[in-house]
C-alpha cells in the first residue's frame, strides 16, 4: 500500500537541488562542445536523456522502503563481488584497463556499481553492531574487509580513481561509526605505513601522474599538461569569467577531457570565480543536505545508508575539484552531476534516490 | 521536527553530524579559497598565459624584390606557386603518406623523404615544406584526398618567375634552401631553416636587398596547432627592386648570336662602365631551382662537360690572344714612337735562335707599319717589335690597362687573370725570362689569361682615351616606399695615362680591321656603322701538336675565338669582348657576334623575337 505520507514528506529541495547542478552541467557540456562536429546525437542532448533516465532511476529506488534492503545487502555485496571478479577475468579491455563487462547490450561497469553497494554494505554491518560507543581492532575487521576487496579488486583492472572512492568511502562510515581512541592511533599509524608502501604498487603511469602533480611544470607537454592547462583555464577566468562559449582554452581544445574529467574548468574559465562560487555552494548544499537526511534518519541503517551517499558525493567532488584546481594528482574521478557520462549520471541518480528514499520515511517506523 | 529522538539523539552521535558538516564545510572553504587564489589574485598571469597558449606567430614570405633591365625590362620576378607541406605534429604515418604523395604529385620518393628528413629542425607548428610549385590538377588531387593524407597541406608562396628562360642566368644566380651551414653564419642571422637564399649571381649579392622583411599573422590556434583565425597581421616589406645596366634587348641578341655555342661575352658602355650584357653560354634554367632542384636535375648540370654552372664571363681565364697586340702596340708607341713605322716581311715564318715560330697570316707580304700590322693580324710584325720591347715594358702596359686584376664588378668569384713578367716567372718557376716567350707573350699566347670581362673593360679603356673604368650592373634602388636611389657611376679604377696620339694611332689600326679589305674582321663590317675591333684566336694545345692541313680537329683541340671591339669607332660609346669557346678564328666565330650586339644596340635590326616571355 502507498503510504500517502511519503508524499507528503518528499523531498523536493533535494530533487530540486541535485536537478539544478545537473541541468547547469548541461548548458556547460553545450558550450564546451559546441565545435564539434555532430556525429549521432550531440553530447549534452545524450546526457539530457540520462538525467532524464537518472530522475526516474532516483523516484523509482525511493519508492520502495529502503529498510528492506538491510535484509539482502550482504548479498547484493556478494554479487557485486563476483562481477568484480569476472572482471579481471572476462573483462573487456579498453584504453589499457579491463573495467566492462560485455552483456551484450551493453557494457556493465561492476566498479560503479561497488560505490553504491559498498555504502548499503557496511550501513548493513553497522546498523545490525548498534554500538555507538566506538569500535576496537576486532570490531573493525569486518569493514575493512568489505570495502578493502573490491578497492583491491579495482586496483588492479586498473582503476585508481574508483578503489580511492570506495576505500574513502569506507574510511568516512568507519569514521562516522566511531573508533576507540587507542583504535584510532594504531589505525593511523598503520595506514600511513601502508601508504608508504603503496607507493610501490603503483603502475608506472600512476606513479607518473603523482609526480606530475608535484611538479607540473616538469613535463609541460606530457603528464603535467592536463593541470596547467586546467589552471591556465579557470584562472583566466577571473571573476566574472569570459562568458558563455567564451573561454579560449576550451573552445580552442587546448583543455583535455573537457566534457568529462575537466568540465569544471570550462565552466569556470567562461563563468569566472562567480559561477565556482555557485556551484560548490549547491554542492556543499547536497553535501550538508545529505547529513542532515542521515540525522533525521527513522533508523540507524538510514542514517548510515544516508550519509554514505553523502560521503560518496563529498569525495567525488574534492577529488575532482582539487584535481583541476590543481590540489590533487590527476585521477580519473568525473565531477557527479557534471561530467558527461552515462555511468557517473546513474550513480549519481542511485545515490540521490536512496537519499530521497531515507529522507521521506524518515517520520515512518 | 525531531520527534525521532529514540537514537539520533544520542550525544555522541550528535556530535559527529556536526564534525562531519563542519569538515565538509571547512573543505569546501578551502576550495574557493584555492579558487579565490586563481581566478583572483592569479588572474592576469593566467589571462596571459592562456592569451600566448592560443596565439601563434606565423611569419609571412616577403615577396622578393624584382630584378629589371635598364628600361624596367622585368628580368626575374615573382609568381604565386602552390606547395605541399607537411605538419610534422600531425602525420601518425610518414612512409605511407610520402608514398601517396609521391605517387600523386609524380615525384622521386627519395625527394619527398629527403626534404621530409631535413624538416626535422623545424619548429613544431611549421609546415615542412615537400614539394614547390606543384601544378593545380596536382594540387587539387591532394585536396581530394586530404582525408587519407593528414596533416598534409597546400600553400601559396611566391616563387621565382623568369619571363626569360634561361637568359642572363648567371649574372641574375638561383636560389636554393638554406643550409644548415649558412643558418649559423651571422650573415643569414634572420632567417630560419626552409628559406630560400640567394646562391649566386646578383640573387646572393644583393641577398640584403632583394629578401625584404617577412610579415607575420597572429594566428589564433588549437591545441593541435591548426589555424582558426587570423588575430593580427603586419604585412611583409617587399624586397627592393633592382634596376640593372643591362639591356635586356641586347642579352638576348647576344645570347641568340651564340646558338649553342660555347663561351662568353660582355658589354660595356664606355662612357660610365655600366654593363649592358653579361653573357655566358651554355647556360641553365634558374627555374628550376625556384621549385627545388631535384637530384638528377642537379646531376645533369654537374656532369655537363660545357659546365653550365660557370660564369665564364669572369671566371672563364682565357689567352687573350691576337688581341693583347693593342697592348703590345701600346707599349712599343710609348717606348720608341718611331716604331709605327717599323716594317718587316713575313716570310711565313720567325727563327729566335733554335726555335722556329709560324706565321701563316699574310705570309710574302710587307707588313708597312703598326696599322697593317693590326689590321692583318700580323705575328711576325709583333715578334720583332716585342723583342725590342721586352716583356716588362708589355707586361707594365697590360697592367696600366687594367689586365691582371679583378675589375671589382661585385660578384662572387671574379678571376684576376694574369700578366706574367720576368719576376712573375723568377717566382713561379724559379727561372728566368726566355725571349721566347716575350715573343708568344706578344700576341696574347703563353702564360697571359684574362677574362672576357677584363677584354670588354680593355676596349672601353681603349675607346674612351684611357681611363680603367669599374664596370657595374646596378643603377637603382627602389625600395618599393617610394625611394629611389640612382647608384652613379662608381669612380674609375685608375687612369692608363695613355699619349693620346699615340692612342689614336692604336685605334686606327682596330678600326682598319672591321672596316678594311684585307682586315681579319672585315667580313664583319657593318655598313650603317663603322666601329673598330681586333680579332684574337687562342691556342688549346700547342703548336707542335696542331693540325696538319685537311685534318678534322676534335672540339676540345680547337682554338678558342676572340673579338674585342667598340662602337663607333669615332665618339665610342660601347664595348664588346665576345670569346668563343673552340670556336676556331676570331674574325670568322666571335666578331660575328660582336656585330650582332651592335646590331642590337644601335637597333639597326629588329629585337630578338622572345617566344618565352610569357609562362604563366
Amino acid at each position: 500500500m502507498f503510504d500517502r505520507r511519503l508524499l507528503i514528506h518528499f523531498d523536493w529541495p533535494l530533487l530540486l537541488l541535485v536537478i539544478a547542478v545537473a541541468l547547469i552541467g548541461i548548458v556547460n557540456l553545450y558550450g564546451a562542445t559546441a565545435s564539434w562536429s555532430s556525429m549521432n546525437l550531440p553530447v549534452y542532448l545524450k546526457q539530457a536523456w540520462w538525467l532524464g533516465g537518472g530522475i526516474l532511476l532516483a523516484l523509482a529506488v525511493s519508492l520502495f522502503d529502503y529498510r528492506h534492503l538491510q535484509h539482502f545487502g550482504f548479498i547484493l555485496y556478494g554479487l557485486n563481488l563476483l562481477l568484480l571478479l569476472g572482471v579481471l577475468l572476462f573483462g573487456k579491455t579498453s584504453m589499457g584497463a579491463t573495467r566492462w563487462l560485455d552483456l551484450g547490450v551493453f557494457n556493465l561497469q561492476p566498479s560503479e556499481i561497488m560505490k553504491i553497494v559498498i555504502i548499503i554494505a557496511l550501513a548493513c554491518y553497522f546498523a545490525r553492531q548498534d554500538t555507538l560507543a566506538g569500535y576496537d581492532f576486532k570490531g573493525l575487521v569486518v569493514p575493512f574487509v568489505l570495502f578493502g576487496l573490491p578497492a583491491l579488486l579495482i586496483m588492479r583492472q586498473p582503476d585508481l580513481g574508483t578503489a580511492l572512492i570506495v576505500i574513502f568511502i569506507g574510511l568516512t562510515m568507519v569514521l562516522f561509526a566511531g573508533i576507540h581512541r587507542a583504535t584510532l592511533v594504531g589505525l593511523s599509524a598503520l595506514g600511513i605505513s601502508a601508504i608508504a608502501g603503496g607507493w610501490f604498487l603503483l603502475h608506472d603511469y600512476q606513479k607518473q601522474r603523482i609526480l606530475s602533480f608535484l611538479n607540473p611544470e616538469s613535463d609541460p607537454l606530457g603528464a603535467g599538461y592536463h593541470i596547467i592547462q586546467s589552471k591556465i583555464a579557470i584562472g583566466s577566468g577571473g571573476f566574472f569569467g569570459k562568458g558563455f562559449m567564451k573561454g579560449s582554452q576550451s573552445q580552442l581544445a587546448f583543455l583535455p577531457e573537457r566534457h568529462t574529467d575537466f568540465a569544471f574548468s570550462v565552466f569556470a574559465e567562461e563563468w569566472g570565480f562567480c559561477g565556482s562560487l555557485l556551484l560548490l555552494t549547491l554542492y556543499l548544499l547536497i553535501v550538508i543536505w545529505g547529513i542532515y537526511v542521515a540525522r533525521n534518519a527513522a533508523d540507524l541503517f538510514g542514517t548510515f545508508l544516508a550519509f554514505g551517499v553523502s560521503a560518496l558525493l563529498f569525495w567525488h567532488i574534492i577529488i575532482n575539484l582539487g584535481m583541476v584546481i590543481g590540489l590533487l594528482p590527476v585521477v580519473g574521478v568525473p565531477l557527479p552531476l557534471f561530467s558527461y557520462g552515462g555511468t557517473s549520471m546513474i550513480t549519481s541518480m542511485l545515490g540521490a534516490g536512496l537519499l530521497l528514499n531515507v529522507s521521506m520515511r524518515r517520520f515512518t517506523f | 521536527m525531531a520527534l525521532n529522538t529514540g537514537w539520533s539523539g544520542s550525544p555522541a552521535l550528535k556530535k559527529r553530524f556536526v564534525f562531519s558538516s563542519l569538515t565538509a564545510l571547512t573543505i569546501f572553504a578551502l576550495l574557493l579559497l584555492r579558487l579565490w587564489y586563481l581566478q583572483i589574485i592569479r588572474s592576469d598571469d593566467y589571462r596571459l598565459l592562456s592569451e600566448r597558449n592560443r596565439t601563434r606567430f606565423v611569419t609571412i614570405a616577403a615577396p622578393r624584390g624584382p630584378i629589371v633591365d635598364r628600361s624596367g625590362h622585368v628580368l626575374v620576378d615573382n609568381r604565386p606557386a602552390f606547395r605541399i607541406a607537411a605538419l610534422r605534429q600531425e602525420v601518425t604515418d610518414p612512409e605511407t603518406m610520402l608514398a601517396r604523395l609521391a605517387e600523386i604529385l609524380d615525384l622521386e620518393p627519395e625527394l619527398l623523404e629527403a626534404r621530409w628528413a631535413a624538416g626535422r629542425q623545424l619548429p613544431r607548428y611549421r609546415p615542412v615544406p615537400l614539394a614547390d610549385d606543384v601544378s593545380r590538377e596536382a594540387m587539387e588531387k591532394v585536396m581530394e584526398r586530404s582525408f587519407e593524407l593528414p596533416g598534409v597541406l597546400t600553400e601559396i608562396r611566391p616563387i621565382r618567375f623568369y619571363p626569360h628562360r634561361e637568359s642572363a642566368a648567371h649574372l641574375l644566380g638561383y636560389l636554393g634552401e638554406i643550409t644548415e651551414e649558412e643558418l649559423r653564419s651571422p650573415a643569414y642571422r634572420n632567417y630560419q631553416g626552409g628559406d630560400f637564399i640567394g646562391k649566386n649571381g646578383l640573387e646572393k649579392v644583393m641577398e640584403a636587398y632583394l629578401n625584404g622583411i617577412p610579415g607575420e599573422h597572429r594566428v589564433e590556434v588549437d591545441v593541435l596547432g591548426k589555424k582558426l583565425r587570423i588575430l593580427k597581421t603586419r604585412e611583409p616589406l617587399s624586397g627592393q627592386r633592382l634596376t640593372l645596366t643591362i639591356d635586356r634587348d641586347l642579352q638576348l641578341a647576344t645570347e641568340a648570336a651564340f646558338g649553342d655555342q660555347a663561351g662568353a661575352a660582355v658589354a660595356i658602355d664606355v662612357r660610365t662602365g655600366e654593363v649592358l650584357a653579361l653573357v655566358s653560354m651554355p647556360n641553365y634554367d634558374p627555374s628550376l631551382f625556384a621549385r627545388g632542384i631535384s637530384g638528377r636535375e642537379w646531376l645533369d648540370l654537374l656532369q655537363n662537360p660545357l659546365n653550365p654552372l660557370q660564369n665564364r664571363a669572369l671566371t672563364g681565364q682565357y689567352a687573350p690572344g691576337s688581341i693583347f697586340k693593342i697592348v703590345t702596340a701600346l707599349a712599343a708607341l710609348e717606348f720608341d714612337p718611331s716604331l709605327n713605322n717599323f716594317h718587316t716581311n713575313n716570310t711565313g715564318q720567325f727563327v729566335l735562335g733554335n726555335q722556329t715560330f709560324r706565321d701563316s697570316t699574310a705570309v710574302g707580304r710587307t707588313i708597312s707599319g703598326l696599322r697593317e700590322a693590326l689590321q692583318r693580324s700580323s705575328n711576325i710584325w709583333f715578334y720583332e717589335v716585342s723583342l725590342k720591347i721586352g716583356i716588362d715594358r708589355i707586361a707594365t702596359m697590360a697592367r696600366r690597362l687594367g689586365l691582371g686584376t679583378p675589375t671589382g664588378i661585385g660578384l662572387a668569384g671574379e678571376r684576376a687573370g694574369l700578366i706574367p713578367d720576368s719576376q712573375w716567372k723568377r717566382r713561379r718557376f724559379n727561372d728566368r725570362w726566355y725571349q721566347g716567350e716575350t715573343v708568344i707573350a706578344s700576341i696574347g699566347q703563353g702564360y697571359i689569361l684574362t677574362t672576357p670581362l677584363q677584354l670588354a673593360n680593355l676596349m672601353a679603356t681603349v675607346a674612351n682615351g684611357g681611363t680603367v673604368l669599374r664596370p657595374y650592373l646596378i643603377k637603382e634602388i627602389d625600395n618599393m616606399r617610394g625611394q629611389i636611389e640612382k647608384i652613379p657611376p662608381p669612380q674609375p679604377l685608375q687612369q692608363a695615362h695613355l699619349n693620346p696620339a699615340q692612342l689614336e694611332l692604336v685605334r686606327q689600326g682596330l678600326k682598319a680591321v672591321v672596316n678594311e679589305r684585307g682586315g681579319t674582321a672585315f667580313s664583319s663590317r657593318l655598313d650603317e656603322l663603322s666601329y673598330a675591333g681586333k680579332t684574337g684566336t687562342a691556342q688549346v694545345v700547342a703548336q707542335a701538336q696542331r693540325r696538319r692541313a685537311d685534318q678534322v680537329v676534335p672540339y676540345r683541340l680547337r682554338d678558342h675565338a676572340l673579338f674585342g671591339a667598340f662602337a663607333p669607332s669615332v665618339n665610342p660609346e660601347i664595348a664588346v669582348a665576345v670569346v668563343v669557346e673552340h670556336g676556331g678564328s676570331g674574325g670568322a666565330a666571335a666578331a660575328p657576334i660582336a656585330r650582332a650586339m651592335f646590331e642590337s644596340y644601335f637597333k639597326l635590326r629588329e629585337p630578338v623575337a622572345d617566344e618565352d616571355t610569357q609562362r604563366n
